[in-house]
């Protein structure tokens, strides 16, 4: 048995029986990955040497009988967008080629404190922009479930790392979705906390009023695990909060009797596909089952959040990445005759298509004459979209809906229209607005082909632990996240232990 | 047709801070290019800014110091555009609200004319408010070099009204600017280091019309002799453009100090779009009434005020008054010599002429005077009662001022003790009065100064030791009784 089949909790169990050592752990990881990379291409890069040297170390800090955080030992895959010191940290972009991070982003610190390992660098759409991860510089990622398709994006590769059994966890950011919808186009589990839960410190920046980091894991009780070390006020970010930080799985009592789950009339369209719709809609039936009491809840202003996103969006995005203009690091473009034609080559030829879509938009909607039109409107629908959730959490404890309207789709089939490919974040994109937090967690299956469908269970600000607890809850009474992918394709899949 | 010039100035005035405003990384001037510089002010993927409260102080007390409406909600946003020596290309800065709302400088024409000493003139102000400062480009031969130790560092944006008619009044205003901003601690205000650069806009209009005329803003000033003189140029340029018939641009111009000259930077279709919009990664500035509260001690008297209040308590004249206010350090020098003397007047005469020129030939401050301010007070109060001469303690200051030791210890220590024993003054007079029978013919002849010449004979006998006023009503008294 390859020892990344198992969850977190498993894994910590037998270190810190001492059954198994991080070391090897951490060779399972290294075969793993090598042996799936080809074909599925999560990683842009790793340092197996680097994980299994951190690895010994631990298991030698743990023979001498130090004291080890909860996470000592287990590997943790990194996306692309977040600074590990020493490591590249390019954002899917070729515009960051050559610069090495020269800080650890406060959730990597905290990480290595709790003794985990941060490993390699995941795939993603160029700077978090995206829904497939086709537009990562780098190449696509494939999808476990069927490597023609789609991992979803942009933590595209975080997504598929968990689900493909190359690294028990991985950390992913959520600006529109990023999280959640990867997660249930791959059968995961993924959790975008509150803004201002977790730390943005050392997490470059797509849209900074709506970027979370959060965590990809195999189960509910990982996700309770990963977000309750990654958690916490930092001086470094003046928006993160100084909210306590619960031991979240505490909240796993399995226990949904006499909850309120409210559903939201418009997040079941027409248009939507009909094997998810029925999957979800079994899921909710069956959280009414476990006792939770189901209220139709009414969220108005949904319709609006798309447009809202894509402006507030990309007007923080056009002036985040105005830093890359090759003066200080990555690359820069040759022969440029003045600054300004250094700043049109550079960010000319380091961009993708994308990216550049959204630095205009951005720019535009912030241009004299046009900014109350867009982007002070914008702001105003904001509002009224967060005040829609805070109504209906007066009527429930937490909400469930789908996480996307359709499984995943092929490479391809959505990359020439823009439009088509920002839909598949409209049942996540509102929760950014409002700053609330959301995980998604796997539902079922389509049958032909079996692909995942993901469930997304929302709370008000800081309710993770109601969230966490909907979630675990169903997961213990359904089982879907212990299916796993044939993947290589022909494998059986590995027996889960236990 | 006669114009009149109406100017207004963004004042940008750097902040005094240990740290930088939205890092960790000192402030400190000249150290190795690029030394003083970490991801955030680097604007370095992934980092973020977090404000320093200092900053805000300071700019809330340099409001409260120009009699300004404190908001006590205000924001900041972001600033953008292209630039080398910026390094997120984005200026955080604040844009609809400042931290400081109006408020008023009051200047003196002393500063360009002596006579005009006391005639003053208010200036209104539209804001102030806090912003990051860029690098700093430096061109090689072939290439070019950015050093961004400055990019962070904290700057106030002081927004004048329109309401300075002359070139005269824009340095009068500044000095007045400066003189508040160094005496609140808000700023060195040095301007060998760039601390205080300004924008000057600058319009005329035919004497008697009520709209100003077309605006032109001439970038990037940075002494203030260079303000008045590219004021004058400006206005001239802008007056006779206007009576030869022709219009004037809404442009951006800039000062060429060897030239002389103001020429266009870029015409109102050049003109850059901010795209201003609010910082997401820092939260609005809430300020409570205790902190504010806490601000308002820190509130130095201003020095107009403490002038007025000079003359008033010690009874000096407004000249020395206004000398001693310009500097806080001088002033309260002067305070503490005052407060323990019955004789603040020639306290503040000693501390104006003898002192200042001392330890302006020193090279030292007035923190670092080997005299202290009871010395002062100790030395006029040894002339007043009588025991040394005015003459004498001249000396005794200079040797105050080379030792540090008391005025006592050197008048005893050089045997400086005026001689006002009657009975060495009445032998003294007796010799000098037997060896001048001319002299003293001519007194009793009447010629009042001849007793000057005996007065001072007597004083040459007595190697100046001797009372002169002593002498002079003994010689009195011995030739007339």
């Amino acid at each position: 048995m390859n020892l990344t089949e198992l969850t977190i909790h498993e894994l910590s169990d037998r270190l810190a029986k001492k059954e198994i050592s991080a070391a090897e752990l951490a060779r399972d990881v290294v075969a793993r990955t090598e042996s799936v990379e080809p074909k599925l291409h999560a990683f842009l890069e790793w340092k197996g040497e680097e994980l299994l040297a951190a690895a010994r170390d631990m298991d030698e800090r743990r023979a001498r009988g130090e004291a080890l955080g909860p996470l000592a030992g287990i590997p943790v895959g990194i996306k692309d967008v977040l600074n590990v010191k020493g490591h590249t940290c390019r954002c899917g972009s070729k515009i960051l080629e050559g610069y090495g991070a020269p800080y650890d982003a406060t959730v990597i610190a905290k990480l290595r404190a709790a003794g985990a390992i941060p490993f390699g660098r995941l795939n993603m759409d160029e700077f978090a922009m995206g829904s497939s991860t086709e537009n990562s510089a780098f190449g696509v990622t494939h999808n476990p479930w069927d490597l023609e398709r789609i991992p979803g994006g942009s933590s595209g590769g975080s997504a598929a790392a968990v689900a493909a059994g190359e690294v028990p966890a991985t950390l992913g950011s959520d600006t529109g979705g990023s999280i959640r919808q990867p997660a249930s186009l791959c059968g995961v589990v993924g959790l975008k906390p509150t803004y201002g839960r977790v730390s943005r410190f050392g997490l470059v920046a797509f849209a900074s009023s709506l970027d979370q980091i959060g965590p990809f894991t195999k189960d509910v009780t990982d996700a309770a695990l990963m977000l309750g070390t990654i958690s916490g006020r930092d001086p470094n970010d003046s928006t993160s909060v100084p909210e306590p930080v619960p031991d979240y799985t505490k909240a796993l009592t399995g226990d949904v009797e006499g909850m309120k789950l409210g559903l939201p009339k418009e997040y079941f369209i027409p248009g939507m596909d009909k094997e998810v719709e029925a999957a979800v809609r079994a899921a909710v039936d069956k959280l009414a089952s476990l006792g939770a009491e189901i209220v139709e809840i009414s969220l108005p202003h949904s319709d609006y959040g798309l447009a809202v996103y894509y402006i507030i969006a990309t007007a923080e995005a056009s002036a985040n990445l105005a830093r890359f203009d090759g003066v200080r690091y990555g690359s820069r473009a040759k022969d440029a005759k003045d600054p300004i034609d250094m700043y049109g080559r550079t960010r000319g030829a380091g961009f993708g298509p994308e990216v550049t879509r959204r630095i205009i938009l951005g720019t535009y909607v912030l241009s004299s004459g046009y900014y109350d039109a867009y982007y002070l409107r914008a702001q105003k629908v904001r509002t009224l979209i967060r005040r829609d959730f805070m109504e209906a959490f007066k009527k429930c404890d937490a909400i469930v809906t789908p996480t996307t309207p359709s499984a995943a789709f092929k490479i391809g089939e959505k990359s020439e229209d823009p439009l088509t490919m920002y839909l598949s974040d409209i049942f996540t994109v509102n929760v950014n607005l409002a700053g609330i937090c959301g995980v998604s967690l796997p539902c079922g299956f389509t049958k032909q082909p079996k692909l995942p469908v993901g469930l997304q269970v929302l709370g008000k600000p800081f309710g993770e632990e109601t969230i966490l607890k909907v979630a675990h809850a169903y997961e213990q009474a359904t089982g879907w996240h212990k299916e796993r992918p044939h993947f290589p394709p022909g494998q059986l899949p590995l027996p889960t232990d236990e | 047709m006669d114009y009149e010039i109406c100017i207004g100035l963004e004042t940008h005035v750097q902040v005094k801070t240990r740290t930088k405003v939205f890092c960790a990384c000192p402030t400190e001037f000249g150290a190795e290019p690029n030394s003083n510089v970490c991801p955030v002010c680097l604007g370095y993927p992934g980092s973020l800014p977090v404000i320093n409260e200092e900053a805000i102080r300071k700019t809330v007390l340099a409001g409260m110091l120009v009699g300004a409406k404190i908001a006590h909600y205000s924001k900041f946003d972001r600033k953008n555009y292209f630039y080398p020596d910026m390094p997120k290309n984005y200026q955080i800065s604040q844009y609809d609200l400042p931290l400081v709302i109006g408020g008023t400088v009051e200047y003196d024409f002393g500063v360009v004319d002596k006579k005009r000493l006391g005639e003053t003139k208010t200036c209104r102000l539209t804001r102030i408010h806090l912003e990051e400062d860029v690098g700093k480009n430096s061109h090689f031969e072939r290439t070019s070099g950015v050093d961004f130790n400055r990019a962070g560092t904290p700057l106030m944006e002081i927004v004048s009204e329109p309401d300075l008619s002359s070139s005269d009044e824009a340095f009068a205003y500044l000095t007045a600017l400066k003189e508040i901003l160094i005496y609140g601690g808000i700023s060195d205000c040095d301007m060998e280091k760039g601390q205080v650069r300004c924008d000057v806009n600058i319009s005329v209009r035919p004497k008697g019309q009520k709209e100003l005329g077309q605006k032109v803003e001439i970038k990037n000033m940075n002494t203030f002799s260079g303000v008045r003189h590219a004021v004058d140029y400006e206005a001239r340029r802008q007056m006779e453009t206007l009576r030869r018939g022709g219009r004037l641009l809404q442009e951006t111009r800039r000062w060429d100090d060897t030239a002389g000259v103001t020429e266009s930077m870029r015409t109102k279709e050049h003109a850059h779009d901010y795209r201003y919009f609010p910082e997401p990664d820092l939260l609005p500035v809430s300020l409570s009434e205790e902190w504010l509260a806490e601000v308002r001690k820190l509130v130095p008297e201003m020095p107009s005020a403490k002038r007025k209040r000079m003359v008033e308590r010690y009874g000096i004249p407004p000249y020395d008054a206004g000398v001693l206010s310009a500097d806080a350090a001088l002033a309260d020098y002067f305070e503490a010599a005052a407060q323990v003397s019955k004789n603040p007047k020639s306290v503040a005469n000693w501390v104006t002429n003898d002192l200042l020129r001392d330890l302006a030939e020193a090279k030292l401050t007035i923190e670092q005077s080997p005299v202290k301010p009871p010395h002062i007070a100790e030395l006029v109060e040894l002339v007043d009662s009588g025991k040394i001469s005015s003459k004498m303690a001249k000396d005794v200051f200079v040797e105050l001022f080379k030792t540090g030791k008391t005025p006592a210890a050197i008048v005893a220590e050089k045997g400086w003790v005026q001689v006002s024993d009657t009975g060495a003054i009445e032998k003294f007079c007796d010799e000098v009065i037997a060896a001048n029978a001319k002299i003293v013919a001519d007194f009793k002849a009447g010629k009042e100064v001849a007793l000057n010449a005996l007065t001072g004979q007597v004083m040459k006998f007595s190697k100046g030791k001797a009372n002169p006023q002593a002498v002079r009503d003994t010689l009195r008294r011995k030739l007339t009784g």
